[in-house]
């Protein structure tokens, strides 16, 4: 999740690193100085330390279903001791100065993590937890979500059967995930040629300790951890009531409606900055076969 | 062939105050108890598919295999690393297995500091243990990461002590605090059984 700030100029910086496998300009997802100079201008990123902010209701709200015991414990305990850590990891380093996602993604390392990713991706995946809770949650999601999941799934029942099977055979720690999936062809260097809205497609996911579908190029929408500590006080062992309830007592579709529209919203510019790319290049290819055409004189402009 | 739940040596409430019987009835009653139901079931499917030649099947077990076989692998050996005080638990370790860990670790505070501060460290859910390695004749610490068991880390290892750091070995009792609990489980640890182990694998010292 990104402070509201920081939007425009942190949009650019993950996509710049999301695009590092598509884009034939860039070479892979290096992040260097000179790629930060090319952001363009927005409001200042937000440096100094990261926050613990709150969840978006207060610690006894979504009791029964998450008691607020609960809550201390894991905002209060585990998710403070993830944004403790990082800004103890990072500060005075390069990371200090970047949007909480970036740190993600560079420190993930395609796979080979640096030492703050663990924190990083932790302090971030608990901020987006909270924020798919809400007091009164559950039913069914609404508008363009609920169309895509029918379309996806086949049915909204047969999303949260899949979703919760994904909760509930996520062995040891770990989350699930519903995400946007912005391009078919997930193969590097692979264009799609026709960008179609259904290329754009929803899908359940679930990733263990501390991974994010953001470190493979996914746009989540809802997630639900299954740590034991997010549920042990209130369930123990049964796991499986723990994503019922969720799902049926907790979970917002709004936040996820209105995070589908932010990914929606990436994947069409990114599409346009992929076609503007395209398009110098082939200017700039073009006009290297007339000059080599005109080669025979040695001042092909002047006369 | 199939398994069941094996006997606690002691009452659930046995190890407090180091460890709650509230826990000791969960992990047991519960968590050991689906690791075992769900082994049992696995290894059915697994003879079914073996029977039917059906590879990919075979292939696709093996997660399952590994998780739950692991989970009651590694819990049978937990019950008999724990002890009430009464029985011994927490009684220092003497004979081969107390020198072994003065040659192989310096001391038996830097063992219980090096085990805890691996069991700390581990993210998510797994196990530290403290392993013979009986190639090579020598004590090391080692951690496995969710139910694996000890002998993935290597095929000489044998355990003589491990310890579930999985957060529902601990957590209704120590919270988000894994270094207490850590820290306590010493007060009941078999030691009497590690040295039985020890002393088999290695017969002359």
């Amino acid at each position: 999740m990104v402070p509201a700030a920081a939007t425009a100029a942190s949009l650019n910086c993950a996509l710049f690193h999301r695009q590092g496998g598509l884009n034939r300009a860039t070479r892979g997802l290096q992040w260097t100085k000179k790629q930060q100079c090319t952001r363009k201008p927005g409001p200042a990123i937000i440096t100094a330390k990261f926050e613990l902010k709150p969840p978006p209701y207060p610690l006894n709200a979504l009791e029964p279903h998450m008691s607020k015991d609960t809550l201390e414990y894991h905002w209060g305990k585990h998710h403070r001791a993830y944004v403790d850590n990082l800004n103890k990891q990072i500060v005075g380093t390069e990371l200090d100065s970047m949007p909480l996602e970036d740190v993600v993604i560079v420190t993930y390392n395609k796979g080979d993590m640096l030492p703050a990713f663990n924190n990083a991706a932790q302090a971030w995946n608990h901020e987006f937890f909270w924020g798919c809770m809400k007091p009164g949650g559950g039913g069914k999601p609404s508008g363009e979500l609920l169309q895509l999941i029918e379309r996806d799934f086949g049915s909204f029942e047969k999303f949260v059967e899949e979703f919760k099977s994904a909760a509930a055979t996520q062995f040891g720690s770990g989350w699930a995930w519903l995400v946007y999936k912005a391009n078919r062809l997930d193969v590097e260097n692979a264009v799609n040629p026709r960008p179609l809205e259904e290329d754009k497609k929803l899908v359940v996911v679930k990733s263990s300790n501390a991974v994010n579908p953001l470190v493979w190029d996914y746009s989540p929408l809802l997630t639900i951890d299954v740590w034991e500590h997010a549920y042990y006080l209130d369930f123990q062992n049964r796991r499986p009531d723990y994503i019922s309830t969720f799902m049926e007592k907790l979970v917002s579709w709004e936040a996820a409606s209105a995070r589908l529209e932010v990914a929606k919203a990436q994947a069409a510019e990114r599409e346009k900055e992929q076609r503007k790319r395209d398009e110098a290049e082939d200017i700039q290819g073009s006009e290297a076969v007339e000059m080599y055409v005109d080669g025979e004189t040695e001042d092909s402009g002047a006369d | 062939q199939t398994f069941s739940l094996p006997d606690l040596p002691y009452d659930y409430g046995a190890l407090e105050p180091a460890i709650s019987g509230e826990i000791m009835q969960l992990h047991h009653q519960k968590h050991h108890q689906t690791y075992i139901t769900n082994y049992n079931k696995a290894l059915e499917q697994l003879n079914d598919a073996i029977e039917k030649g059906d590879s990919a099947a075979v292939v696709k077990l093996q997660s399952a295999i590994k998780f739950n076989g692991g989970g009651h692998v590694n819990h049978s050996i937990f019950w008999k690393n724990l002890a009430p005080v009464r029985e011994g638990g927490g009684e220092l370790p003497h004979g081969s297995l107390g020198w072994a860990i003065d040659a192989d670790f310096g001391s038996l505070e830097k063992l219980i500091q090096l085990m805890n501060a691996e069991g700390a460290a581990l993210r998510g859910s797994g196990w530290v243990w403290l392993a013979l390695d009986k190639e090579l004749k020598k004590l090391v610490v080692e951690t496995t990461a969710n139910q694996d068991p000890l002998v993935t880390k290597g095929p000489t290892l044998v355990p003589l002590l491990g310890i579930d750091v999985w957060e529902h070995a601990y957590y209704l009792q120590y919270k988000n605090v894994r270094p207490d609990y850590l820290k306590n489980i010493w007060k009941v640890m078999n030691w009497k059984y590690a040295s039985e182990v020890y002393a088999k694998e290695c017969p002359s010292s």
